[in-house]
Order: C-alpha cells, then sequence, then structure tokens
C-alpha cells in the first residue's frame, strides 16, 4: 500500500540560512508520527511546508498520491490535511462551542446566498453543525466549557480547543504544533489519551512536532529526528533511543581535546 | 438564529413607526421642515457606515468610503443625464459599478494588514475625485449639474413609483425613499452577519491564519466583503447625488470617508445597527455645536476623543454591554 503522505526532498532556504535540507519520509495511514528535534532543527519550518502555510524552496509533498506543496492553505486544507497552532492561536472573542462549529463550514452544503436567504439547506446544515459541535467536544471531554469565551479558557483547554477546530473540519491528517508544551505529568498523560483516541476512534493520522520526549516516546509509532535541518535519523521508538546520532544530538558529541 | 425575541420585535416595531409615522408628525407640528434634509442625509449616510463596519467586520479599517460614494454619485448622474436611464435603474447600477471597482482595486490592496490597508484606502478617496477632476465624462471640476429628479416607473400601465418631479413634496417622498433603502440595508447587514458568511468574517476578524487552516478561502471572501461594502458605497452616494441633483468632484472628499468610519467608531464596532446611531449623532451633533460658533469644531474633538476614550466599544455598549450582536 502507497504511503498517505510523502514527503520528498523537501528544501526550505530563508536567504543563505537553510531551514530545511533533502527531507524524505513516508507517513502510513492510521500511524501517530512525531518530528522532534533540538530547539532550531527546523521542525516547525516542515510542518508549515507540509500544510503549505510556506512554500518549498525545492522538493515536494505528496498527498494520497497527489502535489500539496505550495498551493494555498485553504486549498490543502480542503483535501484533508489540517494543522493546529500554538495555543495563542485561536479565536478569542467566540465561545468554544462557536469555533468549533464555525470550523465545520467546509461540510456546509448550502452555499453562502442560501445561508443569507436561510434556504432548507442551510437550516439542515447549521442543525447538523450544532449537533456535531456536541458531539465532539464531548469526544474531547469538553462539554463543559463549550460555551465559554476562548479568551477565558486555561493553557491546557486551549490546547485541546486547537485540536477540536482542527478535528471539525473532519481532517484526514492531523498535524498537531507541541500539543504538550508547556504541560504537567498529568495534563500530559491525558492529552497523550486525547490524540491516541483522535487516531484509534476516528482514523485520523496523526503528526506531532514535540520537545517532551517521555510523551514523544509513549505516543509514537515512528519517530524521525531533525537536527540543524538535516534528518539524522527515522525509526520505532526504541529504534531512536538507542541512536548513536540521535543521542549525539540532544547530549553533545564528545571532544576529544578536553575529553568530554 | 431566525427567531427574534418578542422584545427586538417592539423595539424594531418602534423604530419603523418613529421613522415613518413619528418623525413626520414632529416635523409637520414643529414645521422644521429643514430636518427633512437632515434626517435624509442620515439616512443616506448611515448606508454608506454600513459598508465600512463590514469592512471593520473582517478587521480592515476602511476609510475609503467617499472615493465609492463618489463613484456611486457619478455613475447614477451619468446614466441619468448622459444616456437616458431612468433614476430606478441606475441606482443599483451604480452600486454594482462600485463593486467592481472595489473587486479590481481589492484584488491587491486586501493582502495588507491594519494601518497599511486604512492608509491606501484613505489615499483611494483622493485618487478617485482627481479622476473625477481629470476625466471628460465627469465634467472635470464642474461636475453635472441639473440632475432630473427621479421620473417614475409602472409596469403594465400601473404605477409603482411615482414621478418626483410632479410632487408637491418632494422632501418627503426623498425621504421615505432613503428610508427605505437604509432598512433594507440594515435587514441584510443583519442577515448577512447572522448567517454563514457573518461567521467566516468573524473568524477571519479573529485570526486570519487558524481561519486558513480550517480551510476558509480569506481571500475570496474578502473580496466579497469589499465589494458588498462598496456597493453599499455606490448606493448611498447614488442617492445622495440625486437629492443634491448634482454631483462635483468635492461632493465626497477624504474628511467623508473619515467620517463614515468614526460613525462605526461611535456607535459601536460590535453591533450591526452601530453605525446607524453613530451617523445619526455625529451628523445631528454637529449641527448643534453650530451655535459655538468657531468652537464648534473644538468642542466636537473634544467630544468624541471622551467618547472614544470611555466607550471604545461605541454608543450602544452603554446599553447592551461588550459585544455581541445586536
Amino acid at each position: 500500500m502507497s504511503p498517505l503522505l510523502q514527503v520528498k526532498n523537501v528544501t526550505k532556504k530563508y536567504g543563505g540560512l537553510t531551514a530545511n535540507n533533502a527531507i524524505s519520509f513516508d507517513v502510513a495511514e492510521n500511524e501517530i508520527l512525531s518530528v522532534i528535534g533540538p530547539n532550531g532543527a527546523g521542525k516547525s519550518t516542515l510542518f508549515k511546508m507540509i500544510a503549505s502555510f510556506t512554500p518549498t524552496t525545492s522538493g515536494e509533498v505528496i498527498y494520497q498520491g497527489e502535489r500539496i506543496s505550495n498551493l494555498k492553505p485553504h486549498i490543502v486544507a480542503r483535501k484533508g490535511v489540517v494543522r493546529t497552532f500554538q495555543e495563542t492561536t485561536i479565536f478569542k472573542s467566540m465561545t468554544v462551542r462557536e469555533s468549533v462549529v464555525v470550523a465545520q463550514h467546509l461540510r456546509a452544503k448550502a452555499s453562502l446566498a442560501g445561508y443569507f436567504w436561510g434556504s432548507k439547506t442551510a437550516k439542515e446544515d447549521v442543525t447538523a453543525f450544532g449537533k456535531y459541535a456536541d458531539e465532539l467536544l464531548e469526544f474531547l471531554g469538553m462539554s463543559e466549557i463549550s460555551n465559554e469565551q476562548a479568551s477565558n479558557l486555561p493553557q491546557g483547554s486551549l490546547r485541546a480547543l486547537g485540536i477540536a477546530i482542527g478535528l471539525a473540519t473532519d481532517p484526514k491528517v492531523l498535524l498537531l504544533d507541541e500539543p504538550f508544551a508547556g504541560m504537567n505529568h498529568d495534563e500530559t498523560m491525558n492529552m497523550v489519551n486525547l490524540v491516541r483516541s483522535v487516531r484509534d476512534e476516528r482514523g485520523v493520522t496523526v503528526m506531532l512536532v514535540e520537545h517532551d520526549m517521555p510523551a514523544v516516546m509513549n505516543i509514537s509509532d515512528r519517530i524521525v529526528v531533525l537536527n540543524f535541518g538535516e534528518k539524522i535519523a527515522e525509526g520505532t521508538p526504541s529504534e531512536i533511543q538507542n541512536n548513536e546520532k540521535v543521542i549525539e544530538a540532544y547530549l553533545g558529541s564528545v571532544d576529544d581535546e578536553i575529553g568530554m | 438564529m431566525l427567531k427574534f425575541t418578542s422584545k427586538q420585535l417592539i423595539g424594531v416595531g418602534i423604530f419603523l413607526f418613529m421613522i415613518f409615522i413619528g418623525v413626520p408628525l414632529i416635523i409637520g407640528a414643529t414645521g422644521r421642515w429643514d430636518f427633512y434634509f437632515t434626517l435624509t442625509s442620515v439616512a443616506l449616510l448611515a448606508i454608506a457606515s454600513a459598508g465600512v463596519w463590514l469592512t471593520f467586520y473582517i478587521g480592515r479599517i476602511n476609510i475609503g468610503q467617499g472615493a465609492f460614494a463618489l463613484i456611486g454619485a457619478y455613475v447614477s448622474a451619468i446614466l441619468v443625464v448622459k444616456a437616458g436611464w431612468s433614476f430606478w435603474i441606475s441606482l443599483p447600477a451604480a452600486g454594482l459599478f462600485a463593486a467592481i471597482v472595489a473587486i479590481l482595486i481589492g484584488m491587491p490592496i486586501l493582502r495588507l494588514r491594519g494601518v497599511y490597508f486604512a492608509m491606501i484606502t484613505l489615499v483611494l478617496t483622493q485618487v478617485v475625485t482627481l479622476t473625477a477632476l481629470a476625466l471628460p465624462i465627469t465634467n472635470g471640476a464642474k461636475g453635472i449639474s441639473n440632475i432630473p429628479l427621479p421620473s417614475g416607473i409602472s409596469v403594465f400601465g400601473i404605477p409603482i413609483l411615482p414621478d418626483f418631479a410632479a410632487m408637491e413634496n418632494t422632501k418627503l417622498a426623498f425621504y421615505y425613499t432613503a428610508c427605505i433603502i437604509m432598512i433594507l440595508t440594515y435587514a441584510a447587514l443583519y442577515r448577512l452577519v447572522n448567517s454563514r458568511l457573518g461567521h467566516l468574517c468573524r473568524s477571519m476578524q479573529q485570526n486570519e491564519e487558524l481561519a486558513s487552516s480550517i480551510g476558509v478561502n480569506i481571500s475570496y471572501i474578502r473580496i466579497v466583503i469589499f465589494a458588498i461594502s462598496s456597493f453599499f458605497g455606490g448606493l448611498g452616494g447614488a442617492m445622495f447625488g440625486s437629492i443634491a441633483q448634482s454631483v462635483y468632484p468635492s461632493s465626497f472628499q477624504v474628511a467623508d470617508s473619515v467620517n463614515f468610519m468614526l460613525n462605526c467608531f461611535l456607535g459601536g464596532l460590535g453591533f450591526v445597527f452601530g453605525p446607524m446611531l453613530g451617523t445619526l449623532v455625529l451628523y445631528f451633533g454637529w449641527d448643534l455645536l453650530f451655535e459655538f460658533g468657531k468652537y464648534q469644531m473644538l468642542i466636537y474633538s473634544t467630544v468624541l476623543i471622551i467618547i472614544i476614550r470611555f466607550l471604545p466599544n461605541g454608543l450602544l455598549s452603554i446599553r447592551f454591554g461588550k459585544g455581541g450582536d445586536k
């Protein structure tokens, strides 16, 4: 079976700086794949290119046999590759439920004019959106805060809201940007379970960028490691943990001269 | 979404009663016939302000509505005077023309955000004024004067709209026409804001990146909204030209563009009916301060600064609290 998403020789240069150099890997359907690496390794840039929020300098991203790099971000989202953001990127003055309802607009059957005149399809859409929003928020354990204004939410809930907005678009591939950042152990474990249930129960393929190593090792089927814009390793969590290049990237190499 | 509370219905009822019966009765009793012109102007400026409000709704500060009002006024005047069209057909044509211009101009400039977009729209008014001065069809600085009053329309011999020139009281007729168009504009605006397009606009206003990540075609919606906004501007401008029976390059200037924006600020950006109230207060406020002579501008601007400082969500926030769509 061919992979769901392929990253092929993707390179990104900002002036003289190479943020990503000829990165290639495949993402299989229904897997959880993490991209890790030290600060400045180019993880976020890679994510932006997959979701087409920034064009590639060279190389391409293939999704279901179709090139999606360098398209407009909303077109890639419509095809089913949806990214989430870190917690500050939300619809501040909407409630949780409103955000999730708005995010479902891709499923709308009625036209914009249909909504204006209040056609029958539009009314059915509105009912369906509301119903699905309640269902999704219950699935994510967010029913209690569904009428809270987003700007009043604590950090952990904002992260969950980001995922809820992403899921509401009915994605095939969900790209999560640091979903565990700034969380304590319990919160992280909750989020790990949540992400896993998104894959298991909704059949969504998940890619994530993350710093939290225990969480990454726990959740990932496979891991891709970047360092200074290069891919240095790819494999299962146990392979990655024992990979010399990875240990070197994280802990630094032994310097012979000073013997450390 | 489609349902109104009884309180809202009563409010709308009182509002309509005041406009169509209350005001004419009061003016008849007091004999202040000049108020008709003032109120008609308020209604027309409120239509153009509604457009500005809509661009605020996608997070863009629009100081260029004067340009589209001027375009509307000229298009209608030219169609009536030179092409012999009926005013009632030239009115939507003026709005459509303004919308088409907005699409062409909007494509490059709507990518800009914040103060950069504001600056470009500010210049736009000046550009249209200068274009009107230069083009032969607009008749330069002399403008187009002696525009005939709107003629009647009949379908199969049944009069639908009366001939304004044959009327004794054109002021009242214009007042009613302007009010009806204003009410239609705000009804459309209310409906739009509370439909899916409105929700998408809100998502864009709050975060364009996140909006595009959920598949919103932000550049398309920006252009649609800017076109609708300018349609309202063209409509208001065309009606204005018809009432004044003349259009000059100076009919709408940068100051008018700024006023359209102030109307929205004053009334409240969170309320659909904000610009209507804002226009009324701003227009009447200026007139009332006339007695202060040379201090008129000073008092007017001081009051404006105080209102914007202490009521950042506009006058309607006194009644309805912060935000929310009334």
